[in-house]
């Protein structure tokens, strides 16, 4: 079926997406509507009342794999194994496993979120000594776990990288701060607080980083507006762009 | 309504109305978030200690830094860093663009070395789109070689205003001509000198123009003797040995539990670079060598970036080579991926193509579907998470790219290797010179673009 043409062959590729099944995709929550994504006048393309749902959550089966792929046990599953040795209670520790575009992520409950950092610099086997730092993710049609809070870390005595990730929801957005076990993290949780306003419980001295200190909100947030700001210049205020004039 | 002809421009008029009781706008000054408490803290104390606010202006803290220094004579006592003068919201902005857009907005964060931040991008939508190894051979060689290029003349800048910061104008002057001349290159083949936006999505803008490569081997014959040069001026003068040497110390068990990566981390002996460790865009297939040294300092520190640019001198070598073998497309087949547009320089900057033009207004209506729909709308992303790494010229920059399987990105996260490595200038300052601290800060070499993004 697969053509020669590479034109049709793309169409072909991309057909060939990810497939869900139907009920799966169907009881997952709206990631967002329209096409453009444009909320007022401005889509006219037609796709105004699309629906996109969210992926579904899925647990990646063993093997892992490697880097390279899952086709036979490679060094996720080392991983996963050492880490599964050195923590007695891996299953209560561990949400899920996903291992998606070769690289490996842990869902840790946050409860355990110490536990596991510390484990995986000091056990020998695993012995991840670099953290690459904290990114925040904001998923508001998440319940109960709107706010992510992202870890990479990097072996580079094994050569090996996995991520961790941690959710809390927005009623509740404590995170136990990683500052005990990689002190890099100082700066990259201040910056994570100060754009999602998730509070990592521990931190030093928990203040923006980025945005002045007397800033309301955080602005990486998705309820957040990207400009809406009114700017103030020699007196004079300008709106922010969003409340500007316009010909609609 | 007043003039705006300089000669009858009155500079000091709104000055003379401001203090004539006419409203004026507000007043900033330096003072603001905890400044006062930390003035007043000190005052208590009743010593000697002297609490010095170094910049955002400074013109030796390499850019809007701001440090706060509590100083005992002339030795640090105390030192804290605050920044976030130059946050320009780019991740956010990401957000709100189509995943090709984005390489514009990335480009412009860490602004001496925007190929890095494109392809550092780039790599994390195409692991998402899991499209790696469909990227043509000779858009890996290009990005390579515009990398490479990128680090020379970012580590020039390095060490230019390195000497400037210790008061060597020659060295600044000489490290700023060389790269002018990287920048003539980055012109010629991308259309801009900075902020290039040429790594897209799938490949890279357009190919070389024609008589790029005879430029970059007239440039790879004079740069070596350049590079020698700036060796004879700096590496045995015991001016700038005594400014460097046993300086801002930070061992390897400091750059560890600090994720401090690039020369730093080198400086430190550990040969950990990512080219070698974790290849990308075919990095494992060129030679070249790791630069290392064991002292810790900032010598060590310049002394690598010094490795640095002749090793990758050797790698732009070998892409020359490579590319007068290596024909073919730059961008990816995919159609429903590849940026439709053949870029061409014409007599009024980049632009479309005329032939392209004639193909999508002319002769195929699904060409022109496509351009229209990629242009307007984009590609697509399957949803998921990426984390791409390369090795930029001050470390491990990170991507991480998250994607809910819309034409935008969900969020776009970039680990600076500025960001993280300026967490060092404590330990490094900490109990030393006042002096030594402007020397700490540059061998860190941060671009504040790069920290606030």
């Amino acid at each position: 079926m697969s053509s020669q043409n590479p034109e049709q062959r793309a169409e072909q590729g991309a057909d060939q997406l990810p497939a869900q099944a139907e009920e799966e995709r169907r009881e997952q929550p709206v990631a967002r509507t329209g096409m453009f994504g444009a909320k007022t006048t401005g889509d006219t393309s037609g796709y105004g009342r699309l629906v996109v749902r969210q992926s579904p959550k899925v647990t990646a089966p063993r093997p892992y794999g490697g880097p390279g792929g899952a086709a036979e046990p490679g060094e996720f599953d080392e991983i996963a194994d050492e880490l599964e040795r050195a923590l007695p209670d891996f299953g209560d520790a561990i949400e899920r496993v996903v291992v998606h575009r070769g690289e490996l992520t842990f869902f840790v409950r946050r409860e355990r979120l110490l536990d596991v950092a510390r484990t995986m610099r000091d056990e020998p086997s695993l012995r991840f000594e670099l953290c690459s730092g904290v990114s925040g993710v904001h998923y508001p049609k998440d319940e109960g776990a709107e706010l992510h809070s992202v870890v990479h870390l990097l072996s580079i005595t094994h050569n090996r990288r996995v991520r961790l990730e941690v959710t809390c929801p927005d009623a509740d957005p404590h995170v136990p701060s990683l500052v005990p076990v990689y002190p890099t993290n100082d700066w990259h949780e201040r910056e994570t607080y100060d754009f999602f306003g998730i509070v990592y419980d521990g931190h030093p001295a928990l203040t923006r980083i980025e945005m002045p200190d007397d800033w309301v909100g955080h602005p990486q947030r998705k309820d957040y507006p990207l400009g809406g700001i009114p700017v103030e210049y020699r007196g004079a205020e300008i709106p922010p762009p969003d409340e500007r004039r316009s010909y609609v | 309504m007043s003039s705006t002809k300089y000669t009858e421009y009155d500079a000091y008029a709104a000055e003379e109305a401001a203090a004539s009781g006419e409203k004026q706008g507000r007043v900033f000054d330096v003072g603001g978030q905890d400044w006062d408490q930390v003035v007043s803290g000190a005052e208590d104390l009743g010593d000697e200690r002297l609490v010095v606010n170094m910049g955002p202006q400074h013109p030796s803290t390499h850019g809007v830094l701001r440090l706060v220094l509590t100083l005992d004579g002339e030795t640090v006592d105390d030192c804290r860093v605050g920044i976030g003068y130059l946050h320009t919201g780019i991740e956010k902005n990401m957000e709100y663009r189509t995943w090709t857009q984005g390489t514009t907005f990335c480009t412009r964060m860490d602004y001496l070395a925007p190929i890095f931040n494109e392809t550092a991008y780039c790599l994390g939508v195409e692991k998402l789109l899991d499209v790696t190894d469909q990227v043509p051979e000779r858009a890996q060689i290009i990005r390579v070689m515009m990398m490479e290029l990128n680090r020379i003349s970012s580590h020039l800048v390095a060490i230019a205003t390195f000497g400037l910061e210790l008061g060597a104008t020659t060295v600044m002057l000489n490290g700023f001509i060389e790269r002018e001349y990287t920048l003539d290159l980055f012109e010629e083949i991308t259309g801009l000198r900075m902020n290039m936006a040429y790594v897209r999505p799938g490949g890279v803008a357009q190919d070389l123009p024609s008589g790029a490569l005879s430029k970059i081997r007239d440039y790879l014959d004079r740069m070596p003797k350049r590079i020698l040069a700036l060796r004879k001026l700096l590496d045995e003068n015991p001016v700038y040995l005594a400014r460097t040497r046993d300086i801002a110390y930070l061992d390897l068990t400091g750059c560890m539990s600090l994720g401090i990566t690039g020369p730093m981390l080198r400086a430190t002996g550990l040969p950990w670079d990512l080219r070698k460790s974790q290849p990308y865009c075919g990095y494992e297939t060129y030679d070249f060598e790791v630069a290392t040294q064991d002292t810790c300092d900032v010598y060590g520190r310049y002394l690598v970036r010094m490795q640095e640019m002749e090793e990758s001198l050797k790698i732009v070598e070998q892409c020359v080579e490579r590319l007068q073998r290596v024909k073919g497309p730059v961008m990816i087949e995919d159609k429903k991926i590849g940026w439709p547009a053949q870029l061409a320089i014409g007599a009024d900057g980049m632009g479309n193509s005329p032939r392209h033009i004639a193909h999508i207004m002319g002769t195929s209506m699904e060409a022109l579907i496509h351009h229209f729909k990629l242009v307007t709308e984009g590609f697509r992303v399957p949803a998921g998470q990426a984390y791409s790494h390369i090795e930029s010229p001050r470390g491990e920059l990170g991507a991480h790219v998250v994607s809910d399987g819309g034409t935008r990105p969900y969020r776009v996260h970039f680990r600076e290797p500025s960001f993280v490595n300026l967490q060092a200038t404590p330990a490094m300052a900490e109990g030393g010179m006042v002096a030594d601290v402007i020397a700490a800060v540059a061998s860190i070499d941060p671009v504040m673009g790069g920290v606030d993004r």
